[in-house]
């Protein structure tokens, strides 16, 4: 059994469901990106894996406990953290205060755990006085990912974590992403960018229109001329 | 010598009242703004809950009279603070939990919180007058003055005097604690910048394990705060009077916007740009310019821009002007 595990998830909001018996496992220490065209439900696997989406079935197990009927507070505090795709950072608060919220739940020394950020974002240790809405997009995403791993979770659940940045910073945040896989954290990524993703992902889920329709790893997905064609653009 | 009275003027007819104004109201529209950070809705009940906060104070203060109780120079209002303070404390709580809860659950409109904040206004406004009456209460007492015009005047030698009244010195004394206090909380405790966290990205709040509920009861709790305090300060300085703080909602809900709805700390500065602006235009400057001019340039009017009958007019044109040209008012906040 994979650390963290979802089994047939099936879900949406009111009445239709978006998406349908979906299953996602990743290990710790591992990446592990979903993939699809837009539509396919990839974030709303991901809500429904956090207990957000009202409407869902399925199980969610996390080192082998059923976390499934937790609310989203408590599996956060079990050790699964999440960065939004928008909204992902406390815009009118600094890079410090940013980490500070992000810690709430943390019990071990703040100070010494906002160091480690730094170390692993020295950028945004320039930066930590800072009103975070006034920093770049690159660095937002810094500050996001920072925030979310106050908590020192188990399981880190990005959403589309490059969206709408250039594509030197994409490189450098998924830089960011390989040195927290080495953390033994599990690392589970919606992305846009299928073929960059798939390069530094250990396996891939391709989502279609609600489905897992193939899965692998990150070398078979990248080479098999089906989904090439499909959905990496040739 | 003409100079140095014609400051003395001023100080005393615009400054000193629209330090004391600008604190009273300053205070009302940190609550405005806290309720509209948090809660995301404008509370018309507000300046209701202001004469809530007051009449309980008053009544406290009543009771300590009569147990012989005082405070010497200062008002016996200062020891029935806390008790008033405390119960409009529960009784916005019982608001929130009764009225203002269901339609949070509901993620009802704001638009459709601001009428049912409507609903709690008349409800508090009509227990009120009934609980004292809706006539005028004095309820200071003390020392009146710390420096009367005469005093003054003979103390310096000038023709102009400077009175200061203890409410004045008071009101002002308590505004900037209790907002240094606020300002201190919000910004460096954990549970301060927790609460402005949930007012910037309410989603992150909940993913961050931040509890909706307590934040919500903390907004209430420091709202009833500042609104007992800012009511008593009012009351204190002027007179006590149900409709007086339900008048007062105009300013202050200009003083929230001015300072951008939303900023703590630019409603703290917009309560003084609206006193001094209202009492700045309503001041008649004729006797100031006797001093300053040469005879035969004395004005012959009163030179006051805006009679006092308008001053509401002026916290409604302020209003107005921001929300046209600064939506975001003068200091950073949300666009309603």
């Amino acid at each position: 059994m994979m650390y963290f595990t979802a089994k047939n998830l099936t879900g949406g909001y009111g009445g239709v469901n978006i998406i349908e018996d979906c299953n996602f496992e990743v290990n710790q220490g591992e990446i592990v990106s979903i993939l699809g065209p837009n539509g396919a439900g990839k974030s709303t696997a991901m809500k429904a894996m956090l207990g957000i989406l009202n409407n869902s079935s399925g199980e969610i197990i996390l080192n082998d406990r059923t976390i499934t009927q937790l609310k989203t507070q408590e599996r956060i505090k079990s050790g699964i953290s999440f960065v939004p795709q928008t909204n992902n950072i406390f815009t009118e608060l600094t890079v410090q205060e940013n980490l500070e919220m992000g810690a709430f739940l943390y019990d071990g020394d703040i100070n010494e755990r906002i160091e480690e950020m730094f170390t692993l974002f020295p950028i945004i240790k320039e930066k930590r006085d800072q009103i975070t809405g006034e920093l770049s997009g690159g660095q937002r995403q810094q500050v996001a990912i920072a925030r979310a791993l106050m908590t020192d979770p188990n399981v880190l659940m990005l959403d589309e974590p490059t969206a709408g940045v250039s594509p030197i910073v994409m490189d450098e945040i998924f830089q960011h992403i390989l040195n927290i896989k080495k953390q033994n954290i599990a690392v589970l990524m919606v992305e846009q960018n299928a073929r960059q993703a798939l390069e530094i992902s250990d396996r891939g889920y391709i989502l279609v229109t609600g489905k897992n329709t193939y899965e692998g790893t990150g070398d078979y997905l990248l080479n098999d001329n089906e989904i090439r064609k499909a959905f990496l653009g040739g | 010598m003409d100079i140095i009275n014609s400051i003395v003027l001023l100080c005393n007819f615009l400054v000193i009242p629209a330090l004391t104004y600008g604190s009273q109201l300053a205070l009302g529209a940190i609550g405005v703004t806290l309720i509209y950070g948090v809660l995301r809705f404008a509370n018309f009940a507000y300046g209701d809950l202001m004469a809530f906060g007051t009449m309980t104070v008053i009544l406290v203060t009543w009771y300590l009279k009569s147990l012989g109780i005082n405070l010497g120079v200062l008002p016996t209002a200062l020891i029935a603070l806390p008790f008033g303070i405390i119960a409009t404390i529960l009784i916005s709580l019982l608001f929130d939990k009764t009225v203002f809860k269901y339609y949070r659950d509901k993620k009802s409109d704001p638009v459709i919180l601001i009428v049912v904040s409507l609903g709690v206004m008349f409800i508090l406004n009509a227990l009120v007058r009934i609980i004292i009456g809706p006539g005028d209460v004095v309820f200071m007492d003390g020392a009146r003055f710390i420096m009367k015009a005469r005093e003054f005047k003979d103390l310096t030698g000038l023709d102009e005097g400077l009175a200061l009244k203890s409410t004045q010195l008071i009101t002002f004394i308590t505004t900037i604690i209790t907002a240094s206090l606020l300002f201190y909380f919000l910004n460096k405790t954990k549970t301060g910048k927790s609460m402005r966290a949930y007012s910037n990205n309410e989603d992150l709040a909940l993913l961050s394990g931040i509890d909706p509920n307590k934040i919500i009861i903390l907004t209430w709790v420091l709202v009833s705060i500042l609104a007992t305090v800012a009511g008593t300060l009012y009351g204190l300085d002027k007179s006590f009077k149900p409709l007086a703080y339900w008048n007062n909602l105009l300013p202050i809900f200009a003083a929230t916007i001015v300072g951008g709805i939303g900023n703590p700390l630019g409603a703290f500065y917009g309560g003084f740009v609206i006193a001094f602006t209202e009492i700045g235009l309503t001041y008649a400057y004729k006797k100031f310019f006797v001093y300053l001019l040469p005879e035969r340039l004395e004005p012959s009017s009163l030179i006051q821009y805006i009679s006092t009958d308008y001053k509401f007019a002026i916290s409604f044109a302020i209003l107005v002007v921001v929300l046209i040209y600064r939506p975001n008012g003068i200091f950073k906040g949300k666009v309603i």
